[in-house]
């Protein structure tokens, strides 16, 4: 084996610098040209006027003047904030449903997978189940307030209950998200720790306060940028459940943007485009906090 | 143990316990109770107004029908037209370039590391009008194939950072030894490494089948006509055509959902593990 | 499955069509996917290769909603001899770009300006025809006959008898009008009709195009009339939660007496259990009196793409597309109405009343979100859901609606 390590020519010499890159090519370069590449393409094309169609026009910052002056982006981004605002209560949510769940009775394991269930289902269906469980008239949902409060309101067509009503549809399955995470920190804390905490007699909310949450926090942050990430990428649900409506009131940048570049009522890619942007800067605020605190982890391996 | 364990509790916390665990999951799982029950529901039922109570009977024609009557089951053949290619095609370049940034120290390591991360996390919106345009252009638009580059080209990245946070995590000194002993790169790869993968292959496959097969706005983007459209976006389209028909509704959602829900109990435990990765130290 | 045909056969025209187009044959797309209208293509094509033995027609069936998308891609990459699509403003994103064919000479040598006469406003632009119409269907008021008759109301011809015959029926516990505005465009019937009623077609048709700004007094007045149904809670509660065909069962079921709809609704009430007695049909009752009563009447057309290959077979194709036989022919099969004033009538009622009411009619609009610009049209017909779910920010409507038209129509 010895002399045909010795006996290497090119390749052999430079096999380790080589190596590296002929390993990464071929999903590069697909991630690249797919994803990559668009971004800035996408930039490109939102100080554009075009309509898919004829030439695109350059308009320089035009598209972003136009949408400083556009209602329906205001409105969907204060629905962007309340989403992001209420979503991260999927967080403490799943939290508490870890914590419930985290005992060793009869059957739990069976408990934890079907708690979980709402995760794998797809959002076109959660959509879709929702919107039968507000639906006036036979929802059970609203039939549940009619009882209560003698009054019937169609969450989905009144527009101060109807982006509440999407995220709960969105925290449903984000919250089992959550859960599972949490289940899985709280598999690996530190027995002596807690014993220690036990013996000092910490107990309930000081013992999971200043002991456990800190040992979770690495699940809390992996919670929390699914969950961010998650409120800005909201389309499924908006889409299926009430497309932005009623008038607009829904509204969401995620969706906004697809309705304006491809939707039948416009073909306005440049436009659409521009809001794309908006929205991937609000998001890149939150994958360079990601990103920075991944340099540090790095760093101290 | 956090929370104390129940056992060591009272009798009557224990006894409640045990009561709660069912009837909270109940109020948990509603919407799709409710849903499953109505996809059960004769069409009679909902026309004569009885939503809640006791179905007259087992309407197992609703599912013949959703089968018979709607392209549903052309939609699922897409689906998997799109899924199964698209995990064996991310699966096999994250293995490829996971290995790459987890064993060689070159200096760009880091940044390409951390592009395939970032690009994880982007609002597809960004991506969308150019991606649509250049599969356009490329004569794959409305076809699974278009489907299938854009989503193995984006879960790579998912794929990339998993596999080589996996691959860190293998000892190192197993491919020291085979270095000296002369065996070339793409054997270690090949012979050494990959064998131990399989877990995080596993892992990663039951994931991204989920995530592609729940795909609704790619589908929707790329895909316009019913020959070559998943189910997720065909659920959507046959919703418009079945208004007030829940029980056909509920019926092709329970189908649409099945899947990815059958995958996850089978593979539960490798579902679990790739979804918690990074939760814990490590 | 043929569709996935159609479209490898698309592909395969596609080669054919880059190296040399046959002579003879021409390339048809079309979105007939509907069973109905996909039978009524079929029989088209069949009679017109019967008597035009000489071309061959070579038809791409399209996905009714893809079709929309798939337009705008194959117009310019891989434009047909002919294809389908729809009158008014909607044709004229493509006029625009210059991707539809002059059509004027087909027009006058067919004799077509006088049978096609309801519809030759909407083939027009710039004073030139831009292609061919072969079907449309009325809007207008359905009605249950039985309870008009157990009230003792006679359908209303003018506004007044509207309003007394909807307190009537409120006050039997009858909602006047049954609406499902989810989808947005059931409001757009409504404010067409207002609007035609109460200002006439050419306001409407400066409305629609962008001409008149939507805070003129004029339209306020129009949303004032509209007022006068919204406030007493004539519509159906929760319209904005419901789709359409939702609202049909409360017609159904007795609680809801009108409803302002195309034709196609009647097809739906049928399914839902009505008999071809219960249902009646009405015109829209007349506002601003001696204002010329024009209707909507959305129209289904074939054009020329400008880059097609063999446009002398695709006139030929389109005369007869135009004659009194073939509209009526696939028009029996489509349950529509032909658009040539010549073809035989309709047996069926209501396409019978349909056919008189639309021949004497002054003009006909498109209907909102096809005559006026689709991003306009997205935007007023949440302006017009909003308002009839607060019917008191009328104001605040109106100027966001005039900002979306200072914007749309620069």
């Amino acid at each position: 084996m010895s002399d045909t390590a010795r006996s290497a020519g090119f390749w052999k010499r430079n096999q380790l610098k080589i190596a590296p890159w002929a390993f990464l090519a071929p999903g590069a370069i697909m991630f690249l040209l797919y994803v990559l590449i668009p971004i800035v393409q996408s930039v490109w094309i939102s100080f554009h006027d075009w309509d898919g169609l004829g030439d695109k026009v350059w308009i320089g910052l035009g598209n972003y003047v136009e949408l400083l002056d556009d209602d329906t982006f205001y409105v969907a981004l204060k629905n962007n904030l309340i989403w992001l605002a209420l979503y991260l209560l999927a967080i403490p949510m799943g939290l508490a449903t870890a914590l419930f769940l985290n005992q060793t009775v009869w059957g739990i394991r069976l408990y934890k997978s079907l708690f979980f269930f709402p995760f794998v289902i797809s959002q076109v269906v959660v959509g879709l189940m929702f919107t039968w469980f507000y639906a006036p008239d036979f929802g059970l949902f609203s039939q549940l307030i009619k009882w209560l409060t003698g009054t019937e309101i169609a969450v989905l067509a009144d527009e101060r209950f109807v982006t509440l009503g999407i995220i709960v549809a969105g925290l449903w399955p984000q919250t089992a998200y959550c859960m599972i995470l949490y289940l899985t920190g709280l598999n690996n804390l530190n027995p002596e720790q807690i014993e220690a905490a036990r013996m000092d007699n910490a107990r309930g909310w000081r013992l999971l306060w200043h002991v456990i949450l800190p040992q979770l926090a690495p699940a809390t942050f992996i919670a929390m940028v699914v969950t961010v990430i998650g409120a800005l990428r909201s389309f499924d649900l908006v889409s299926i459940m009430t497309a932005g409506g009623p008038y607009g009131s829904s509204q969401v940048l995620s969706y906004f943007m697809y309705e304006q570049a491809l939707s039948e009522y416009g073909y306005r890619m440049g436009y659409g485009a521009a809001i794309a942007v908006v929205l991937f800067l609000i998001m890149m605020v939150f994958i360079t906090l990601f990103i920075v605190r991944m340099i540090a982890q790095e760093r101290n391996r | 143990m956090f929370p104390t364990p129940i056992q060591k509790a009272s009798p009557a916390a224990r006894i409640g316990y045990q009561v709660l665990l069912p009837v909270a999951l109940m109020i948990w799982l509603i919407p799709l109770i409710g849903v499953a029950v109505t996809s059960l529901r004769p069409a009679s039922d909902l026309a004569a107004g009885n939503y809640f109570g006791i179905p007259s009977g087992l309407a197992f024609e609703n599912y013949a029908a959703v089968f018979r009557d709607s392209p549903i089951g052309w939609y699922i053949l897409n689906s998997f037209k799109v899924t199964v290619p698209t995990v064996i095609g991310a699966v096999a370049l994250s293995c490829l370039t996971g290995f790459a940034l987890a064993v060689y120290g070159f200096r760009a390591n880091l940044w390409v590391f951390f592009a395939f991360v970032a690009g994880n996390f982007i609002p597809f919106q960004i991506l969308m009008v150019p991606v649509r345009d250049m599969t356009l252009r490329a004569g794959m638009y409305d076809t699974t194939l278009g489907l299938v580059l854009f989503h193995i080209a984006f879960q790579t990245g998912f794929c990339t950072l998993f596999m080589r946070n996996f691959i860190k995590g293998l000892p190192f000194a197993l491919i020291e030894s085979a270095r000296v002993e002369g065996v070339s790169e793409w054997r270690i790869f090949r012979h050494i490494v990959l064998p131990l993968m399989r877990p995080a292959i596993a892992a990663l496959s039951v994931l991204v089948f989920t995530f592609v097969w729940n795909d609704y706005f790619w589908a929707t983007v790329l895909v316009q006509g019913q020959h070559a459209m998943p189910v997720t976006a065909g659920l959507y389209s046959l919703n418009g055509q079945w208004v007030a028909a829940w029980h056909l509704v509920s019926a092709g959602s329970i189908v649409a959902a099945l899947p990815p829900v059958l995958m996850f109990f089978l593979m539960q435990r490798h579902f679990i593990a790739g979804l918690t990765l990074g939760a814990t130290k490590g | 499955m043929t569709k996935f045909k159609a479209l490898a056969g698309l592909a395969l025209s596609a080669l054919l069509m880059g190296s040399a187009a046959f002579a003879g044959e021409i390339v048809i797309n079309s979105d007939h996917s509907d069973p109905a209208p996909k039978k009524a293509m079929e029989e088209l094509i069949a009679d017109f290769q019967a008597k035009h033995p000489d071309i061959t027609v070579k038809w791409n069936n399209f996905d009714h909603e893809g079709y929309k998308a798939a337009i705008r891609n194959f117009l310019t990459a891989d434009p047909p001899d002919v294809a389908a699509w729809y009158a008014g403003n909607r044709m004229a994103p493509f006029v625009g770009a210059g991707l539809f064919e002059d059509v004027t000479d087909v027009w006058a040598s067919n004799g077509l300006d006088e049978q096609l006469k309801s519809s030759a406003a909407s083939m027009t632009i710039d004073g030139t025809k831009w292609g061919v119409p072969y079907t449309y269907y009325q809007w207008g008021i359905y009605y249950r006959a039985d309870i008009f008759a157990e009230q003792g109301i006679a359908p209303p011809k003018t506004w007044a008898e509207l309003l007394a015959a909807s307190e009537k029926l409120k006050a039997a516990g009858i909602t006047p009008f049954a609406i499902g505005t989810k989808a947005l465009w059931p409001t757009g019937g409504w404010f067409d009709y207002l609007n035609l009623r109460v200002n006439g077609y050419e306001f409407h048709m400066e409305l629609t195009s962008g001409k008149v700004p939507y805070t003129d007094p004029r339209v306020k007045a129009v949303f004032e009339k509209w007022a006068e149904l919204v406030g007493p809670g004539y519509f159906l509660e929760n319209h904005a939660a419901i789709d359409w065909q939702d609202a049909i069962p409360q017609m159904v079921q007795g609680k809801a007496a009108m409803y302002l709809m195309g034709n196609f609704a009647v097809a739906t009430m049928k399914d839902g259990g009505l008999t071809e007695d219960q249902i009646g049909f009405m015109q829209f009752p007349e506002i601003t009196p001696g204002i010329p009563m024009a209707e909507d009447a959305p129209t289904d057309t074939f054009h020329i793409p400008s880059g097609a290959k063999n446009k002398e077979d695709a006139k030929v194709f389109l005369a007869y597309l135009a004659s009194p036989e073939a509209q009526a022919k696939m028009n029996a099969t489509l349950g529509q109405l032909p658009v040539n004033n010549q073809a035989a009538k309709p047996s069926d009622k209501f396409l019978d009343a349909g056919f008189t009411m639309l021949s004497n009619a002054y003009a006909l609009a498109q209907f909102y979100d096809r005559d006026a610009d689709a991003e306009m049209a997205k935007a007023g017909m949440e302006g017009f859901q909003e308002f009839m779910v607060k019917p008191d920010q009328i104001d605040r409507i109106l100027e966001r609606l005039e900002k979306v038209r200072a914007k749309v129509y620069k």
